[in-house]
């Protein structure tokens, strides 16, 4: 391993191109560290996103008027507009009423974290259109499945987190990968409120070293790397749980 | 639902803005505005943070204009370049379709605000052309940034309609003595351009509320504003009410163009 720490330090010696994550060990521990945030970050907000995007799917097919109304008009709402919008009312509009001040210092203390609020937003965000796709998914359970249901006496919870759900969930698992690709693009937003991100790592790094288009290349070979070993995984996954019967044309790849 | 067996006509704006939806959104509105009113009330005379909202309105609006040219201009030249690289992906050269296919999905897969930082560092602020200096604000680079994943999006959109269209229509272009060039520019892409507007609508939504990346690179758009104001004023009270109101201006821009698109899609469907 050192051998390719050399080389690059090497590199920089000789042709001047700084790959400094590569040879500064300071660097390389800093960029870790922001990957680790970054799929942190990600990792809860896929989390936060299915939650969000099950609770919405099912409000949403709900039989109470007022409540099927209100989904639908907060799923409009978020969908169409800004994440980064959203992510600011949250951290700067937000965050100030929930932070109680305390009595020893004077000061306000806020009850979430930037990455916190990063997590609730992007959860927010992302779970609106997990919510769009798992109703898709919903809406291709053949009717004849839940009055089948319905004749083995099982109640409508039941129906939905038994039956409907796990039909929706393999039906509509194309498209929650695609949401999953978003989400994982969409966590640069967070270091607009200063998440330590690998992006926001990078520009700190940057700014220091001058190493714009090195540290770029870094990012984006980052960025491809993720988004790669995410629809691969979720590849195998998709053809794992395929329903017999269904979908031929998404194996035939 | 009754939208499948409504007779076609364009959906009118009592259906686009449903009194739920604008109810709903001055609720929000009303009920951030009237919070922070109750948790100013003690402290004497200062001016509602709805007269600020009303007072800062038209520099908040000059900042939205500079959203709406970012986000119009770079649809146009994403547009033009997208449909350069989906044309690639389908071209019959192997190696230059393999090329637009990587270009394509690099600029798909990388974060718009990665992008975005990309073009702004390494694009100069000025480029010489015959003895010319060219200058490149800021804006322009945005224009630039924000246009390459439009660009890989319309690509894919491009690609994705010439495909849905059935092979007998190349095979019948073909048994007519059309060459390839002409089968696809007079029989195949005017038949696509009916499938691609709804995505293409969808994509410049998405790029409207994208555009706002450009306040982190330092584009005097409508966040830049808002921290402007926020920054002149210094009243903490302010904050979520005029995040709403960026939030609500968005929205009634972005949400008649989303209907407009499902109608579009159920008419077509």
């Amino acid at each position: 391993m050192q051998g390719v720490w050399d080389w690059f330090r090497w590199l920089y010696d000789q042709y001047g191109i700084n790959f400094s994550v590569f040879y500064d060990p300071f660097d390389r521990s800093s960029v870790l560290g922001g990957l680790l945030t970054t799929l942190k970050l990600a990792g809860a907000c896929l989390l936060g996103s299915l939650v969000v995007g099950v609770v919405m799917a099912w409000l949403q097919g709900s039989r109470v008027a007022p409540v099927r109304r209100a989904a639908i008009g907060l799923v409009e709402f978020i969908r169409n507009t800004p994440p980064l919008v959203q992510l600011y009312f949250f951290y700067f509009g937000l965050s100030p009423f929930l932070s109680p001040v305390d009595p020893h210092t004077g000061l306000a203390q806020p009850i979430l974290g930037a990455y916190l609020w990063a997590v609730i937003a992007l959860s927010l965000y992302e779970g609106v259109f997990n919510a769009e796709a798992l109703r898709a998914g919903i809406d291709a359970v053949p009717q004849t499945t839940i009055e089948t249901c319905e004749a083995f006496a099982m109640s409508r919870w039941q129906t939905f987190t038994l039956v409907v759900l796990p039909l929706a969930l393999r039906t509509s698992l194309p498209a929650l990968t695609n949401n999953t690709v978003n989400l994982i693009k969409s966590t640069t937003l967070a270091y607009a409120i200063g998440v330590p991100e690998i992006l926001s790592i990078s520009t700190q790094i940057w700014a220091d070293r001058l190493n714009v288009l090195e540290m770029m290349i870094v990012l984006l070979a980052v960025y491809m790397l993720l988004i790669g070993a995410l629809t691969a995984g979720m590849g195998t996954i998709e053809r794992q749980l395929r329903i017999p019967g269904f979908g031929g044309q998404g194996a035939a790849r | 639902m009754s939208d499948a067996t409504r007779p076609i006509g364009l959906p009118g704006i009592h259906r686009l803005f449903s009194p739920l939806v604008v109810l709903g959104l001055l609720g929000v509105f009303g009920a951030s505005t009237m919070a922070t009113l109750m948790a100013s009330a003690d402290s004497g005379p200062r001016a509602s943070t709805l007269w600020l909202l009303v007072k800062w309105t038209p520099l908040l609006f000059q900042g939205f204009l500079m959203n709406m040219l970012l986000s119009v201009s770079a649809m146009a030249l994403g547009t033009v370049i997208g449909a350069f690289w989906g044309l690639g992906q389908l071209s019959d050269i192997a190696p230059l379709r393999r090329v637009f296919w990587t270009v394509t999905q690099f600029f798909r897969n990388a974060p718009w605000l990665v992008i975005l930082f990309f073009v702004m560092f390494l694009v100069p602020f000025e480029v010489r052309i015959a003895g010319v200096t060219v200058p490149l604000p800021d804006w322009l680079k945005a224009i630039i940034g924000l246009s390459l994943p439009v660009a890989a999006n319309f690509a894919e959109i491009l690609r994705g309609a010439v495909q849905s269209i059935s092979s007998g229509q190349w095979e019948s272009a073909e048994s007519f003595a059309f060459s390839r060039r002409q089968a696809m520019w007079l029989i195949i892409l005017p038949q696509c351009l009916r499938r691609m507007l709804p995505p293409w609508m969808n994509l410049y939504a998405m790029l409207t509320m994208t555009t706002v990346l450009a306040s982190i690179v330092g584009v005097q758009e409508v966040m830049a504003t808002v921290a402007k104001v926020n920054g002149a004023e210094g009243r903490t009270d302010l904050l979520l009410p005029i995040y709403t109101y960026v939030l609500i201006w968005f929205f009634a821009y972005c949400y008649p163009i989303a209907r407009f698109t499902r109608w579009l899609e159920q008419r077509s469907a």
